[in-house]
């Protein structure tokens, strides 16, 4: 990416000022994130418009977790500031803004037994107890995610595939226009990698920004991109502008080729450094 | 998993709380003692007392102290995500021990040492929230596994409190005078023999009410608390209000029950655990099953250890631990 000296971050194209139908879902201006002192990632400036599905790439310990959580509110950011609506995020409290933004964490804590569809009704909180339609919606994403069968299952006995699209049918549930998916795709076959990556990809009315390792299942949904290297440096735009082979090649320091069957878009081959 | 409905057990619970009520009444030394509400022969004057200045206020007593244990146990289990927490294992109960202790050596009464307890209760709930603070109050750990961390944190500083607390007992009690021994030893493992105190029994219990209450009002956020403060955060929670308010709660529901009955070890950790083995762990039932649970429990056991060995009267928490440990052990053997 950018050598020491040039501008931290770019754009690929310019993007547009607050699209009037549209607009900006979430909204990134000089957002500089720090992790036990590392710069990783430094002015970054971003817009997410509503109904776009950006896709956070870049290396292990590139930033891509602290930026979801930053976006979530979770976390301040360690310079600029994050814009929800044209708000500060700092300045929504929690239960207008579960209103707004799901969250899928890198992790879950089971500590205590609970069926499948309680953990999943908890997404419902902010909608307090008059939520007569809750059972109904998170029976629907379950199914959406191939775990309409786990429904009175204890949370604990599932397998780490089976938790994970369980969490994404919670995100899900909570009913907010903008998600944001830390891996959504960890732990998954490559059945349910399609599925998941399908099921995301077709979402109507909900502005997605998602981490992923896999490139293809990146250039599937996607249709921005960020590319984080975790020394500061990032680089944004449309996901066929910025999934390149060469640009890919660079942030993860490999040989990385695209490869072209016939009509098809091509995908992405890691070869092995030597 | 929750396999019974929440409705039958808590009717359950409240009978069995009503039952050990009346036998808790009708027990001891003098019998006849109920009968004397609505006998007037002669006699029944003494009975009469034997029930409003005895036994009525000791049942209350320890009743009041077992829900508040209760109380602080669920609550302490939930804000921690372990099911190891709990006021005893904390150290609060020894923090309280040494206030109740540093009284009783500086010549202070009853009342001096049920005010050295609370507070010692509230000094060490506030060391273990100062020294963990960053674990308990910081910022919201993104990462699950340091979430899990960060709880691990405050238990391990609970447990060495505890430690240290008991190094101060033993430390006062190598000073202590002989004539003092008796009744010390009484009061760090739990004692209800010197409450008969009706209007302070009506108080714990009136605490105890408002405590539940207010807790009741944070079932549905500690339900989601439990998945880990982010994912209560992101799902609406606003986690700091949330934690700040039951762990005030926690502190002083173990106040008072530690300066009504000492230090009654055992509660607050076999009546969740019993309760969420059958009501599974919603909160918002699990919070008053606990604390009828852990009543009925010190009140049965206040009823043996005051008649068993008669006219000798056991410490009480001798009680709870020799009927909580078995029950215990054979709850996680099950797990």
């Amino acid at each position: 990416m950018s050598p020491p000296g040039r501008p931290k971050g770019k754009f690929l194209s310019a993007q547009r000022e607050g699209d009037p139908v549209n607009g900006a879902a979430i909204e990134c201006r000089g957002v500089r994130l720090l992790a036990g002192g590392r710069l990783l990632v430094d002015a970054l400036d971003l817009q997410a418009d509503a109904g776009s599905r950006w896709v956070v790439l870049g290396p292990n310990g590139a930033g891509k977790s602290t930026l979801l959580a930053t976006l979530a509110g979770a976390r301040r950011a360690d310079g600029g500031s994050v814009l929800l609506g044209g708000r500060p995020i700092e300045h929504w409290d929690a239960q207008t803004l579960a209103a707004q933004r799901a969250l899928l964490p890198d992790g879950w804590l089971d500590p205590f037994a609970a069926t499948v569809l309680d953990t999943v009704l908890t997404a419902r909180y902010r909608l307090g107890n008059a939520d007569e339609h809750g059972s109904r919606i998170a029976e629907r994403w379950l199914a959406h995610f191939d775990c309409a069968g786990l429904l009175r299952r204890d949370v604990r006995s599932l397998s780490r595939g089976e938790r994970q699209r369980v969490a994404i049918a919670t995100a899900l549930s909570q009913e907010a226009p903008l998600l944001l998916l830390d891996e959504p795709i960890a732990h998954q076959d490559p059945r349910h990698q399609a599925l998941v990556i399908d099921e995301l990809a077709r979402l109507q009315g909900h502005t997605l920004v998602a981490s992923l390792h896999d490139l293809n299942a990146a250039v599937r949904l996607a249709t921005h991109a960020l590319l984080l290297n975790g020394r500061g440096d990032w680089i944004a735009g449309p996901a066929e502008e910025v999934l390149t082979a060469e640009q890919l090649s660079a942030l993860f320091d490999t040989r990385i080729d695209r490869l072209q069957l016939g009509s098809d878009s091509g995908f992405f081959v890691v070869r092995p450094r030597r | 998993m929750s396999s019974l409905s929440p409705h039958r057990v808590l009717a359950a619970l409240l009978l069995a709380a009503l039952a050990s009520f009346a036998l808790a009444l009708a027990t001891g030394s003098v019998s006849g003692v109920l009968s004397a509400l609505v006998d007037s022969s002669e006699g029944a004057g003494s009975r009469s007392a034997v029930l409003w200045q005895l036994r009525l206020p000791r049942a209350l007593s320890a009743f009041a102290a077992g829900g508040l244990l209760a109380l602080a146990g669920s609550l302490l289990q939930a804000l921690l995500r372990n099911p190891l927490a709990d006021a005893y294992v904390l150290g609060v109960s020894g923090g309280a021990a040494v206030g109740a202790m540093l009284a009783l050596l500086g010549g202070a009464g009853l009342i001096g040492m049920q005010a050295g307890s609370a507070l010692g209760a509230f000094g060490t709930l506030a060391a273990l929230l100062l020294l963990a603070r960053r674990a308990f109050f910081g910022r919201l750990h993104t990462a699950a596994r340091v979430a899990e961390e960060a709880s691990t944190a405050v238990l391990l500083t609970g447990v060495m409190l505890a430690a240290f607390s008991a190094a101060l007992l033993s430390l006062l009690l190598a000073l202590a005078p002989d004539l003092q021994m008796r009744s010390i030893m009484f009061w760090l493992l739990g004692d209800l023999g010197g409450a008969t105190d009706l209007r302070a029994a009506l108080a714990a219990l009136a605490i105890l009410a408002v405590l539940l209450a207010v807790a009741a009002t944070q079932a549905r956020p500690l339900n989601l608390l439990l998945r880990g403060d982010l994912q209560a955060f992101v799902q609406g929670v606003d986690v700091r209000r949330v934690r700040r308010r039951l762990v005030l709660v926690s502190a002083l529901a173990t106040a008072t029950a530690v300066t009504l009955a000492g230090a009654v070890g055992f509660v607050g950790f076999v009546a969740p655990h019993l309760m969420r083995r059958l009501v599974g762990n919603d909160q918002r039932v699990l919070l008053p099953a606990a604390v009828l649970s852990g009543a009925v429990l010190v009140l049965l056991a206040d009823t043996v250890a005051r008649t068993i060995v008669a006219p000798l009267q056991l410490p009480v928490g001798v009680l709870t631990a020799l009927i909580g440990v078995p029950v215990f052990i054979s709850l996680v053997r099950r797990l």
